[in-house]
């Protein structure tokens, strides 16, 4: 890049519903660096957008929940091999927003992408280590499978704009939730250049939707929203969270609670089995 | 054909010793409420007092609460193996006594002795059985993951106290499923039995004493709403285990936000029970019948919204009015019969209410003639024809004898119809085609599906609901997860 070229800046913008619209409050907010320098204007996302995404996320659920296991492995791993392509920008991007170092940031993608594949292998797994068949006393053939519970809202913790932001959205997917996003309010852009690539990685549109804003904005009216089905308080202090926690009640969302967590260190299936239900079905046997 | 009645066949009162009343059983010693607050429990089929039962209050709560943790310490520490002696002995004990808990708990709650003597009581005994064999083998049972993030670590921890409130619907199995997985993984509780079904779970008191059971290890406070409030918010518990109903089951889930107390939740259900014209209808008429009319329909899981194929409504209605004909409605301790006494009063009401609002909303209401006792509270089995989606006998649970038929053409209506509420913790299949109990078991947003078959229950099998049916289950494997660190 020569010194008198001027750059062509990114207009950041939302995902929804496979869409990028900007927020339909044509708010946005000032986005800076680790050390207060403008990166960019990220959109504030509204009320008005957080029921959109749900209602593409609930849009979205058939198919996605429907789809093999195979095929939703299969774009987990396509979300790693175009991120891969873009691990420049990412590092870039990760670095600014953090204020960590290219080998730190580097390390952050990568684990990042590596998660996306390690997601991708437990597709077709989860309901070999989370299902069951049950020998009850009689002659009934008992068979217990996990389902997705349905739509899934993820504060994305505040900390780990990109490695966290994977953390939460890859088992959430996987088993065939979708879901609703609050990006990290301080570092929103990596989330909403994760969405142009899940946009181009063959996931259908409104399994994932990316708002950015300020998360106790978003997150109230996702927690209060009967058309919810679960949601993930990461992102949320412990005061907000009771509060999210409370108003989750109303629909008996399940909940996952937010705590201190190493994302760098194996994730473990916590967060995998969450967003499960478990369905039994029986069935009698005889000639 | 000659008509030969049913002579009354009463299994005897005389097993089963009821004492005129009974204290708060905590730290292995039964004790008056602290402020001496009784209420009374009822014979619902007779409404004769059975006996005087304390009223526990906050200070009984704490107790019972403080003795369960100071229990704790030695029981989690003792080997599986040895936890797991002391449930296969109280399975032993349940086994032994079974008649006599069985007339109880038929006294208690107003269902007939044929449920209480051959569903609920072998459930009792088989749950404990169940559990005791897992004791010891944790570490098998969830596989991969540590009391921290789920990451492959140490074996699975109890985690403390629970706090269990459970329903009148099934006293003594919805204790031992609460109950039996707590302790055989190494957690003490707390139990509140529900307000008018306490004097099984005060009996269970005694044969924990009979097992030989460590004081404190469980601690059974009796009371009203107000007593399992306080037991819930106590902050000493670690775990809440809530079967109930659904706005209950909110209000606890608003109770513990923001706490680190883990919950689980069985809620209330609307269960469809979805009969496709190829349906061996006969056996469809048996599962429909015991589907909503076992348990006078006081079952969470009960099948009460009938989805019948448009083309065999007719023949499918003729033939359930005819079986609805010959069901025995009355004393709840007579052998042939099939429906006992509604729970209590208040629960009579509030059928009446949701029965007299499907008739206001335009539904067509039969029952079979049927003569119900002078005492006691009574509801003949009722079905509902004619029903929409709208009417708030398709919506609302009703937790009675009460049926409502809807019909639907295609398997994709009937799909679109079964899920249409808020509720997700059963359904019933009835076809004889295989692939589509499977495309229907698959589309259907609940818990358990029962096709060709209804309300089985086994303590190696999962139970529990999607939506807000609530959270979490019961039973099985999956069953520990509720009382383990993971």
């Amino acid at each position: 890049m020569s010194d008198n070229r001027l750059s062509v800046l990114k207009t950041y913008k939302l995902f929804v519903g496979g869409k990028f619209p900007r927020s339909e409050s044509g708010r946005v907010y000032e986005v800076t660096d680790a050390k207060g320098k403008w990166l960019a204007n990220a959109p504030l996302a509204s009320r008005k957008d957080a029921r959109d995404a749900v209602v593409a996320a609930r849009k979205a659920f058939g198919g996605w929940s429907g789809a093999t296991a195979y095929n939703r492995g299969q774009i987990l791993y396509r979300v790693a091999e175009m991120l891969e392509g873009r691990r420049d920008q990412f590092i870039h991007e990760v670095a600014d927003a953090e204020g960590l170092s290219k080998s730190k940031a580097t390390a952050q993608v990568d684990a990042a992408i590596d998660r996306w594949v390690w997601y991708a292998g437990w597709s077709d797994k989860t309901a070999q280590i989370a299902g069951s068949a049950n020998p009850v006393a009689g002659p009934y053939f008992n068979l217990s499978s996990p389902e997705p519970t349905g739509v899934v809202a993820l504060l994305a913790p505040q900390d780990s704009a990109f490695l966290g932001l994977v953390s939460v959205i890859a088992p959430a997917i996987v088993t065939g939730n979708t879901t609703v996003v609050v990006a990290s309010e301080k570092s929103p852009l990596p989330a909403l250049s994760l969405a142009e690539v899940l946009a181009t990685s063959d996931l259908p549109g409104g399994v994932v939707n990316v708002l950015s804003g300020r998360t106790a904005e978003i997150a109230a009216p996702l927690a209060a929203h009967q058309d919810v089905n679960a949601i993930d308080l990461a992102g949320a202090d412990p005061e907000l969270a009771t509060e999210l926690e409370k108003a989750a009640a109303e629909n008996l969302k399940r909940v996952l609670r937010p705590q201190p967590v190493d994302w760098t260190a194996d994730p473990g299936t916590g967060r995998l089995l969450t967003f499960l239900e478990t369905k039994t079905v029986w069935h009698p046997m005889g000639a | 054909m000659p008509v030969f009645e049913y002579a009354p066949a009463p299994e005897s009162r005389a097993v089963v010793d009821i004492a005129p009343s009974y204290g708060l059983f905590i730290d292995g010693e039964f004790a008056e409420a602290g402020d001496g607050k009784v209420f009374k429990t009822l014979s619902p089929s007779s409404e004769e007092v059975l006996s005087e039962v304390a009223q526990a209050g906050v200070e009984d709560v704490d107790r019972a609460v403080k003795a369960a943790r100071k229990a704790f310490e030695t029981w989690s520490a003792l080997p599986g193996s040895e936890r797991a002696k002391y449930l296969f002995r109280i399975a032993r004990i349940i086994q032994e006594r079974s008649r006599e808990l069985a007339v109880l708990e038929s006294l208690d709650n107003g269902k007939p002795i044929r449920e209480s003597r051959d569903a609920d009581l072998p459930l009792v005994a088989a749950h404990f059985f169940y559990y005791a064999g897992w004791a010891d083998k944790l570490a098998y049972a969830v596989r991969g993951r540590s009391p921290l993030n789920g990451t492959s670590g140490a074996d699975p921890r109890p985690l403390g106290v629970a706090g269990q409130v459970i329903p009148w619907n099934f006293p003594l199995l919805m204790l031992a499923w609460k109950i039996a997985p707590a302790l055989a993984t190494g957690n003490t509780v707390v139990l509140k039995p529900a307000e008018t079904t306490p004097l099984s779970a005060l009996f269970f008191a005694d044969i924990c004493r009979q097992a030989g059971l460590p004081k404190g290890v469980v601690n059974i406070v009796t009371g009203d709403g107000s007593t399992g409030a306080e037991l819930v918010a106590h902050p000493g518990i670690d775990k809440v285990a809530f079967t109930g109903s659904t706005e209950v089951g909110k209000a606890i889930a608003r109770t513990v936000a923001g706490t680190r107390k883990k919950v689980t939740l069985e809620l209330g259900g609307k269960a469809a029970n979805i009969v496709f014209d190829d349906a061996p209808l006969d056996q469809a008429v048996e599962g429909i019948v015991g589907g909503i009319f076992f348990n006078q329909g006081h079952v969470c899981c009960a099948g009460s919204r009938l989805l019948v194929q448009e083309s065999v409504q007719d023949e499918l209605l003729d033939a359930l009015k005819r079986r609805m004909s010959t069901l025995r409605v009355g004393d709840p301790l007579d052998k042939n019969t099939d429906i006992g006494a509604i729970n209590s009063a208040e629960q009579l009401a509030r059928i009446r209410a949701l029965a007299d609002a499907g008739e206001a909303e335009g539904a067509e209401r039969w029952a079979p003639a049927c003569e119900l006792p002078s005492s006691g509270y009574w509801f003949a089995p009722t079905l509902f024809t004619g029903v929409t989606q709208a009417h708030r006998i398709a919506r609302e649970e009703i937790f009675g004898p009460v049926l409502s038929v809807l019909t639907f053409r295609t398997p994709e209506e009937a799909v679109a119809k079964a899920n249409n509420t808020p509720y997700g913790l059963s359904a019933g299949i009835w076809t004889e085609k295989g692939s589509r109990i499977l495309w229907m078991a698959n589309k259907l947003r609940a818990g358990v599906v029962w096709s060709n078959t209804f309300n089985k229950f086994d303590p190696a099998s999962p139970f529990g609901g999607y939506k807000e049916s609530g959270y979490g289950r019961e039973g099985g494997r999956h069953g520990l997860e509720a009382y383990l660190d993971v």
